[in-house]
This record gives C-alpha cells, structure tokens and sequence, in this order.
C-alpha cells in the first residue's frame, strides 16, 4: 500500500511529461509535414504521371517524365546555367566576400558603416532589386549611358538580351545583393579567432601570407563551409530574380532549373513532367548536402582522431 | 609572464604596423570605398529617379541630381492615382508577415523547448528532420504545394500563404531558438519545481522571458524571409487585390513600363519598409544569421 501510491504517482508523473512533450510538439511537426515534407514527397509521387493537376491522377508513366526532361534541351541549359552560378559563386564571389572580410576585420575608421552598407542589400526582396537593375541595365538607360560618357562606348552590351552574356549579367546583381551575407558570416568567424594566434605565427617568423593560408583559413573553415554549402543551395533555387528580370530568356538562355519546373506546372500544366524537374533539383540539393555532411563528418573524425593520438 | 605576453604582443603589433605601410591601408580604403560606391549607385538611382520626369531619365540617365525636383511620382504612389494599390499591396504583406511570424516563432518556440529540455526516444531524428528543412531547396515542394492549397480551398487567401511560409521558416527558427533554451540553467528550472511551477507555467514564465534577444532575433529573421518571398505568393494567390508588395512591384513595372519614374518611385516606397526595419533590427539580424549558420 505505502509502495503502491508514490509508485502510481511517478506513472501520473510521467504520462504527464509524454503529454507535455507530444502537445508542445504536435503544433510545429503538423504545420512542417503537412507544407514541406508531404509535398516534397508528393512531388516524387507525381512525377511518375501524366498530368494537368485537374483529372485524377491515374496516367501512370514511369520515368518517361525524366527521360523527357533530362533530353530536353531548355532544361539542360538550365541546369547548366544552375551550375555555372554555383561554381562562379564558388570561384568568386566567396572568395570577393573574404577578401572584404579579412579588410574589415581591423578596427579602422567608417568600418561599422562599411559594414552596414555591405549588408543591406541582403534584406532588400530579390524581386525589386531584380526590377531596379532591369531598369537600369535597359538599352540606353544608366549602364550604357554611363560607359559612353566615361569614353568607354565601345564596351556597351546589350546586357540581358545576349544569349552568351545574360547568366553573367545575371551573376553580377546576385553577387551585388549576396555578397554582403558571406561577408558578415565569414567576418563573424574571423573576430572568432583569438589576435594572439596570429601574432604568435608573425612573431614566429611567419609572412602576412603564410599566417593566412596556414593559421587563419584552416581556423575559419567551418564558417567557411556554412558559408560555401549556403551559397550552393541557394545558386541551384535561383528563381525570383531571373524571374522578374528575363523570365528565362532570351529564348532559354537564362533558364534555371526552378524557372523550367515553374513554366511546365504553371504555364504548360504539366504538373508530373514539372514534378520530375522538381525532384531533378532536389537531388542536385542533396548531392551538395551529404557532400557537406560527409566532408564536415570527415573533419571532425579526423580532429577526434588526432586529439586522441595527441 | 604577463609583461612578457604583453611586450611579444607589442612586438607583434609593431611588426604588422611595419608590414603595412599606409599605402597598404590606403589601397583597402579605396577597395571598400569602391564597394560601397557599387553598393549606393543602384539605391540611388532609383530613389533619385523617382524625383525626376520620364523625359529626364531618358534626356541624361547618369544626372545625379533631379533637374527640376519633381514631387508627383512619390505623391501619386503615396496619396494620388496608384495609392490604393500600394496601400493595399503593403497591408497584404503586413497581414502575411504578421501571420506567418507569429504562427512560425510560436509553435518553433513549443518545438524548441522540447527539444532542448527533455529527454525522449527520438528526439535526434526528429530535431534532424526539422534540420533537414534547411538543407534542400524549398523550391521543390511548390508544385503539390499549390494543389494541396487548392483542395483546402485556401488559395487566393493570404492565410494560404502565411502557413507555408511560417513551415518554410520553422527549422531555421527552431535551430536558433534550441541552443538558446538549452542554456538556461537547470537549477532554475528545479527551483520553479519546487515553486509548483508546471512544465507550461515553467516555459511561459521563466524561459520565454529569459529568451526574449533571442526570440526578437528570430522574429526579425522571419519578417525578412516572409516579407520578401516571392515564388509562394506568385503561385498561390489568385487577383490583384490579395498580391504582396514584391509581385505588385513586379505588375506595376510591367502596367507602367513607359512610366518608369513613377515605377522607380514604387520600388523604392515599397522598399522603405525594409530599409527602416534593418537600420532599426541590423544587430539582431546579423547575430542571429551568423548564430544561425556559425553554429549549423
């Protein structure tokens, strides 16, 4: 009897803490499954129909969705062009956003404005910053108007309606408006990493160079990966200011993988055959994401392992 | 020992001052100057072209100063012909954002509380699930999205897109908001036990309170990424009258393509809003980004 109340007491106890859990819980886990991960899913499901999104889904068709759409050629474009601004991300305007960092990152007049200057376009919607500089990249308009006053007529472009130039047109104003982001995280890493450090590998003899590419770049790594893996995710979703900007073209010069997939399901309603797409791009996504995982993954065993033989 | 750090560290400080000559840190002020120019020119532009007549930015695109100053196109976006839309356009993206952040920081805070304070079998995959949130493209789900919107019957409705966008912003919210719940000590929590204190009293009286910096830096994170979303709106609303800024501002430079002071002056009222959020938020916003990612 005198066991059996506390006892009846810790299970009164604990159905209470599973309650508390599952209540607070349930809110967010049925608004995250019912509008990311189910429709993630269905997006699978349906890219093996042909379908307008209306009738019932019942025209089962296999891969034929993605054999159509990795033969097409505007979608091949596309992912080519999703490429081409990942890697030029990676090759420059990352490396452009450390180089800024590394300046900003010693006590100097103006530095607290540079900074904020640097970061504002990051909060402005790409969508309007897309509409500002299509106006003024239009023929004749600012750029052009600009180059010929300052004598340099001769490098006038039209910058979004050439086929070869418009995804580096393109490039320019996403770095113009992300840049800022990079710099202000890899900033963040760098102010992380204690000033005796680097004085000691000075003092060590060590040249401004070499104290950079062997004392401050492997320190900064891990930002720099968020960074890097940041700058991925978002190149491959490119959507809103090519959308408001070319629309993919001229012709499908400037196509992404989102503007394609948004085309076939809206403009086309072929929601299975834009589904494909969809998921096309998802394993574009996850590719860089366990690329990430395991290379971050790789890092730490090899950390754990040295501090171990160490 | 301290004299002696302290002398290397003056050593070393007079051998980087010796290592960069001024010429060094003129060249890097030129560099970050040049930067901000190219960071001010398209700003200024707009803002100042929508002080100007068509027939001026056509005439001499690269005048900066407005010849005469012209006060019509910012009026009529404002008070006169196109205000209705504008006002309009900014209370639907105010209702979204409002929506969309309170429903995301409140049930993210729940979520997170959970996560960090209580031990249960599953809580790693499930946390990794909410994860895995920011590591694909949310572009993905928007096709079956606009279905499902559709058969709930929610499209053309801004609750339609407020919902999605709160799910789109919970796992960034919910990785911020853990860490921070996770530092409050445990001897407080045991002392509002001892108080009577239930697990809910615990949260809404003592954490929530506590958490306060971090749960304004979330909310300022949020309000950005649903004040300028753009893909959601553009396929789940139906007619004019429910668009958010960033599609009115796209519509109103198509419907006044030959009007383009008068866009320029749309674009840049619409994006006051933004501006003035971060000269107010800019701190938050940037430690709750660099939190955010530094930690991911």
């Amino acid at each position: 009897m005198a066991a059996a109340l506390p006892r009846s007491r810790e299970r009164s106890r604990q159905i209470s803490t599973r309650l508390t859990i599952g209540l607070f819980l349930l809110p967010a886990l049925a608004l995250y499954l019912v509008f990311v991960i189910a429709p993630v899913i269905q997006a699978a499901h349906f890219s093996l129909y042909k379908w307008n999104g209306l009738q019932p889904l019942t025209d089962f068709i296999g891969i034929k969705n993605y054999q159509v759409a990795l033969a097409n050629d505007a979608f091949r474009t596309a992912i080519a062009n999703n490429l081409l601004i990942v890697v030029l991300s990676l090759g420059l305007q990352i490396p452009f956003s450390l180089g800024l960092a590394v300046l900003l990152n010693r006590r100097f007049p103006g530095r607290a404005v540079f900074r904020l200057l640097f970061f504002l376009p990051y909060v402005l919607s790409e969508a309007i910053t897309g509409i500002v500089f299509r106006l003024m990249l239009q023929p004749g308009s600012l750029v052009d108007s600009a180059l010929t006053s300052a004598g340099l007529g001769g490098w006038v472009q039209d910058w979004m309606g050439d086929e070869t130039l418009v995804m580096f047109t393109l490039f320019v104003i996403i770095s113009w408006k992300y840049f800022g982001f990079h710099m202000v995280l890899l900033l963040a890493g760098l102010q992380g990493i204690p000033h005796e450090i680097e004085e000691a590998a000075l003092i060590d003899g060590a040249g401004r160079r070499q104290v950079f590419r062997y004392v401050t770049l492997p320190l900064i790594g891990p930002t720099l990966r968020v960074s890097v893996f940041l700058s991925m995710i978002g190149s491959l979703q490119l959507f809103d200011m090519v959308w408001v900007m070319t629309g993919g073209g001229p012709l499908h010069a400037s196509n992404t993988m989102a503007i394609s997939m948004f085309k076939a399901g809206f403009k086309a309603t072929q929601m299975g055959y834009g589904s494909a797409q969809a998921v096309i791009l998802f394993l574009f996504g996850l590719i860089v994401a366990l690329a990430y995982q395991r290379f971050v993954l790789r890092r730490d065993t090899e950390g754990a392992l040295t501090m171990s033989a160490g | 020992m301290t004299t002696q750090t302290s002398t290397l560290t003056r050593r070393a400080r007079r051998l980087r001052i010796a290592g960069s000559p001024s010429i060094a840190a003129t060249a890097a002020w030129i560099v970050l100057l040049m930067v901000a120019i190219t960071i001010l020119v398209p700003i200024l532009y707009a803002v100042l072209g929508g002080f100007k007549t068509n027939g001026q930015l056509v005439a001499n695109p690269v005048a900066i100063v407005p010849d005469p100053w012209v006060f019509t196109n910012y009026t009529s976006v404002l008070f006169g012909d196109n205000a209705g839309t504008f006002w309009r356009e900014a209370a639907n993206s105010l209702v979204v954002a409002v929506v969309a952040v309170g429903v995301t920081v409140t049930f993210a805070s729940f979520a997170a509380f959970v996560f960090a304070r209580f031990a249960f079998r599953g809580r790693e995959a499930m946390f990794t699930l909410f994860v895995l949130g920011l590591l694909f493209p949310s572009a993905v789900a928007i096709l079956p999205l606009y279905i499902l919107i559709r058969e709930i019957g929610l499209n053309g409705n801004l609750l339609g897109v407020a919902l999605p966008e709160a799910a789109f912003a919970l796992p960034l919210t919910i990785v911020i908001l853990r860490p921070f719940f996770r530092s409050i000590p445990r001897e407080l929590e045991d002392a509002a036990r001892i108080d009577g204190c239930s697990s809910f009293a615990f949260f809404w009286r003592v954490l929530l309170p506590l958490a306060r910096p971090a749960l304004a830096t979330v909310s300022i994170l949020a309000t950005v990424m649903t004040w300028n979303q753009f893909l959601l709106p553009l396929i789940l609303l139906n007619g004019a009258d429910q668009w958010t800024l960033p599609l009115g501002v796209m519509n109103f430079s198509t419907q006044y393509g030959q009007d383009q002071a008068r866009v320029l002056a749309f674009t840049v009222i619409a994006i006051l809003p933004a501006i003035a959020f971060y000269a107010f938020a800019e701190r938050q916003l940037v430690s709750g980004l660099t939190a955010g990612s530094v930690k991911g």
